[in-house]
């Protein structure tokens, strides 16, 4: 009896937790299964295939557990007891064969996906591409739009549609880029280029961060992505590009100082190659020791 | 004459003088209660100096279960602030210290909780399992302890005295580099994992030439309990990836205190070797704290199914399987750093074929069960438990070992959840299960049963509470390591559940505490008189409880697997033998304690800059290796006659009960 009430118990408390478990996924945005972008998309449908994939192993395994915990329970005299029954070659054939075809398909589908969705593979599309260039600062976004000659902080206006070529660097510790919604992450590090290449298939803004640890202000690293309508997009770049804010590389110096006070602004007149002098500032051997990037800092050497 | 070291570096803020004075105040609460009831000179001579495996077993997990506690109250820091640090409200932590905390609590967790755990265990029953009095270098075995000792003081050493690293627990650059963490606390980061490290190494040394060269006439290969299999893997594991974190750490090392340029992002150093470097060592380590608690489960299953254990040569197949793959699927830990598709997809799918043979155990564990007469002792209750949530935790695992999907999944608190899924799910509730299994053994007495399961039972829950929160988090869009983020996130109510969990986590390590002090107090109840409780299937169970300091008064011979069992069903164990012939033990000496000690010292120089203490420290190490080593008496005889005065003692005792 006192069994039974507990099952119930059980069982009214799960329904209960399920229920505010729904209610709560209705309200708010689980980005990685809510995708706006071709990759995104593409990377939801891979998710559910491999947990369908998985769940042919997993859920027999947890019915097998209950079934044989619960028969073969001490208590259970009635059972069948061989105790030195220790091999059956049938069944051992079996739970190698079975994993190993699982993971045979999952690898191939592993391998083909890998390929197609490569960061670094150009997104095919009839529309020309929009080339965006992201350095992660201490401790904010900076966005170079070089054909435009325009830039912008923590924010990041795309036009719907089109493919989005993004190349990123850092000046600052490592960084990670990632817009859930419309793909997935790639780090940003500093003296190199990474790619993303994205597109956003609906108008709307869809939340960006950093995803590695990267000093004191990595939690405040957030931008909005806002995707727009291709004639919004070009009303946006001209009203940029008449900004009062330029940027050369000394503003851009004084920009890339650690800051925990980041806002949004918009820069005319950027400097063409400000990009490329971003990462090679590390390459080159004259350059200060990243002098610039703590203040009052003692190197000790 | 300090180096760096100012008064400056005591300052510290309310909560940290709160840890301090915890810590400090148990110390000087443990000098007081040593001197009060007279116990200084048992301490040196019983547990100090000590050789004997099981003395020093013991002590590797009292150190575990203090860092625990130290470990989880991190994580309590960690709940609150993520729980309250939203919108305009910043929490309890500033960014920095929430950085050191989790920082501490991975370092912590990982070296000093669960490779304590799993040194002690594999101190306690490896030489019993397989027929030895000893390890093979006792005196080795001592110093990997003392260092073991002096990396745990150095990172609790950092809460009073500096700071802790900010950096991660395992600290990439350029971030740990001098330019972006010009403080102490990367430097007790790497020093304390430094010498810990190099005492692991030697354990790994120690076991695999104890597993190898030690056992007893008739033990092959072959018929070893699957716990000493699973401790050859894994300490085959540590031999070889723990030279690759000691040269990493020396690397950086290098880097911070003398300006050199392995790893910075300028001057031609590159980070991206580091991490490689530190994973080629990291996932490795994972396999390294896993593979016991396999055997341990092992050992579990077949002893509470009242039965053989099911496939045990594909058992052995498959723990030498993960040994081989667990070196192959170092990258899958940064497929986001932009390597190509070809060099993402064979990891990602070397990463999957390991959860072939892993399934595989978990098969064979369920059908060792079946056809059993199954006793749900707490350590049974463990192995259940254990199923539930690594399978849980394999299948996200496998998720993630899909490149384009961990694109989406990486670093997010989702990543979190899955390897706190392996680590508490596997390691942890493995390695409780076998505190319980294996207590009576060394103590004479069983624990609790009751507290035992009320412990299970909120780990589970708490476990359950804890972590799926942060699995629906990860896809949300929450990254690991937030000391704060907006309310429009809607994060809020699931940190909350999760603090939550780790509050009934909290309760269960009480019920466990509880269990320990109880037990003790009830010890002459639950009293082990047979040296055999659980009615098991090896060797350890085959001396009386607590064992003597001898393991064996005669050398066991071995005639197949599951040796004890054998030796009970043949009636075997009642002969006793005629003459009990002289024993030859190792003798104590302080010289590993102070190896340690000067270790302690020379990694706090360093870490300050005090070179002098450098000097002293290390030549005084390099000194007390050579006259060790000149030293020849380092062995006693225990004569025949005293051995059968015990062994008669502990017979009577047997047959009484």
């Amino acid at each position: 009896m006192r069994t039974k009430i507990r099952v119930a118990l059980a069982f009214v408390i799960a329904v209960i937790l399920f229920v505010l478990f729904y209610r709560f996924t209705q309200q708010y945005n689980f980005a990685v299964l809510e995708p706006q972008g071709t990759i995104a998309s593409e990377e939801r449908r891979l998710i559910f295939a491999t947990v369908l994939l998985s769940l042919v192993i997993v859920l027999p395994v947890f019915a097998l557990t209950i079934y044989i915990a619960w028969t073969y329970r001490q208590g259970n005299t009635k059972a069948k007891y061989s105790p030195h029954w220790d091999h059956n070659s049938k069944l051992e054939f079996a739970w190698w064969a079975v994993p190993i075809v699982i993971i045979t398909v999952l690898a191939t589908i592993t391998w083909q996906y890998t390929h197609a969705l490569d960061p670094y593979r150009p997104l095919v599309s009839s529309k020309k591409p929009l080339t965006v260039q992201v350095v992660a600062l201490q401790w904010q976004w900076l966005f170079i739009y070089p054909d435009q000659k325009i830039a912008s902080t923590n924010l990041m206006e795309i036009p719907v549609g089109r493919p989005i070529n993004l190349q990123i660097t850092s000046d600052a510790p490592m960084n990670s880029i990632w817009i859930p919604q419309l793909s997935g992450q790639i780090y940003a590090m500093s003296g190199m280029t990474t790619k993303l290449h994205i597109n956003a298939n609906h108008p709307g803004v869809y939340k960006g961060s950093s995803a590695n640890l990267s000093g004191e202000g990595f939690a405040n690293m957030k931008f909005n992505v806002v995707a727009v309508k291709d004639s919004d997009f070009n009303k946006w770049v001209k009203t940029a590009s008449s900004s009062k804010s330029t940027l050369d590389f000394n503003k851009y110096t004084a920009l890339a100082k650690p800051t925990l006070d980041t806002k949004v602004t918009v820069y005319s007149k950027v400097e063409p190659g400000l990009y490329d002098q971003v990462i090679m500032k590390y390459m080159s051997p004259a350059s200060s020791d990243q002098g610039y990037s703590m203040e009052g800092m003692n190197h000790a050497r | 004459m300090l180096g760096k070291l100012t008064l400056d570096a005591l300052k510290h803020d309310e909560i940290v003088m709160f840890g301090v004075f915890t810590m400090v105040g148990a110390g000087v609460l443990a000098i007081i209660l040593l001197t009060y009831f007279k116990k200084w000179k048992w301490l040196w001579k019983e547990w100090i100096t000590s050789l004997d495996p099981k003395k020093i077993g013991v002590m590797y997990i009292l150190v575990a279960l203090l860092m625990l506690f130290k470990g989880i109250f991190d994580t309590g820091l960690l709940r609150v602030q993520q729980a309250t640090s939203v919108g305009s409200s910043q929490g309890i932590l500033s960014a920095d210290h929430f950085q050191q905390v989790f920082s501490a609590h991975g370092t912590i967790m990982i070296f000093f909780v669960a490779m304590g755990l799993m040194f002690g265990l594999i101190n306690l029953v490896v030489p019993l399992q397989i027929g030895a009095r000893d390890v093979a270098f006792p005196f080795l075995n001592s110093i990997s302890f003392w260092l073991f000792f002096a990396g745990m003081m150095l990172v609790n050493i950092s809460l009073a005295i500096g700071e802790f690293s900010a950096a991660g627990w395992l600290a990439y650059p350029p971030l740990s580099e001098l330019a972006y963490s010009p403080g102490v606390g990367v430097d007790y980061w790497i020093w304390s994992l430094q010498i810990a490290g190099i005492g692991s190494l030697l354990s790994g040394v120690n076991f695999i030439t104890t597993i190898l060269r030690m056992r007893c006439p008739g033990m092959k290969l072959m018929r070893m309990p699957l716990f000493c299999w699973s401790v050859l893997g894994s300490m085959t594991l540590v031999v070889f990836a723990f030279p690759i974190l000691t040269v990493t750490l020396a690397l950086l090392a290098l880097d911070r205190t003398f300006g050199m340029h392995f790893f910075t992002s300028t001057f031609g150093g590159n980070p991206m070797m580091y991490v490689n470097l530190i994973w080629a060592w990291g996932h490795p380590e994972v396999y390294i704290l896993i593979l016991p608690a396999f055997g341990v489960f092992s050992e579990i299953v077949a002893t509470f199914s009242k039965k053989r254990l099911f496939g045990y040569k594909y058992m052995v197949y498959a723990i030498i399987a993960i040994t081989i793959l667990s070196y192959l699927v170092w990258l899958h830990h940064f497929f986001t750093m932009g390597a190509g598709s070809n060099v993402n997809s064979f990891f990602g799918i070397m990463t999957m074929i390991i959860a072939i043979p892993t399934g595989v155990k978990v098969f064979n564990w369920l059908f060792t069960m079946y056809r059993g007469r199954v006793w749900f002792a707490t350590p049974m209750l463990w192995f259940l438990g254990f199923v539930f949530t690594f399978t849980i935790g394999g299948v996200t695992g496998v998720l993630m070992a899909v490149p384009p999907i961990d694109f989406q999944l990486h670093n997010s608190l989702f990543l979190v959840a899955h390897f706190h899924n392996m680590v508490i799910g596997g390691v942890v509730f493995g390695y409780l299960a076998a505190l319980t299994y294996w207590f009576p053994k060394f103590f004479g007495f069983r624990l609790n049963e009751t507290l035992g399961k009320y412990s299970f039972w909120f780990w589970i829950f708490g476990f359950a509470f804890a972590f799926l929160p942060l699995y629906a988090l990860g896809i949300m869009g929450a990254t690991r390591r937030l000391n704060h983020y907006d309310a429009s996130q809607g994060w809020q109510q699931l940190f909350i559940v999760a603090a939550f969990g780790v509050l009934l986590i909290m309760i269960g390590i009480g019920f466990m505490v509880l269990q320990y002090i109880v037990s003790i107090i009830q010890r002459k109840k639950n009293i082990d008189n047979t040296g055999d409780p659980w009615d098991a299937r090896n060797l350890e169970w085959s001396t009386a409880s607590p064992v003597p300091f001898y393991n064996f008064a005669k050398t066991p011979i071995v005639r197949g697997r599951n040796a004890w069992w054998e030796m009970k069903q043949s009636k075997i164990r009642f002969d006793a033998p005629i003459e009990y012939d002289k024993i030859v033990l190792p003798k104590n000496t302080p010289f590993g304690f102070y190896i340690g000690m000067l270790a302690l010292f020379f990694g706090f120089a360093v870490i300050w800059h005090i070179l002098w203490l450098v000097i002293v420290c290390f030549l005084a190490i390099i000194s007390l290796i050579v006259i060790r080593s000149n030293n020849d008496d380092t062995e006693y005889v225990v004569p025949g006659k005293v051995i059968e005065k015990i062994e008669k003692a502990n017979r009577f005792k047997a047959q009484a009960s």
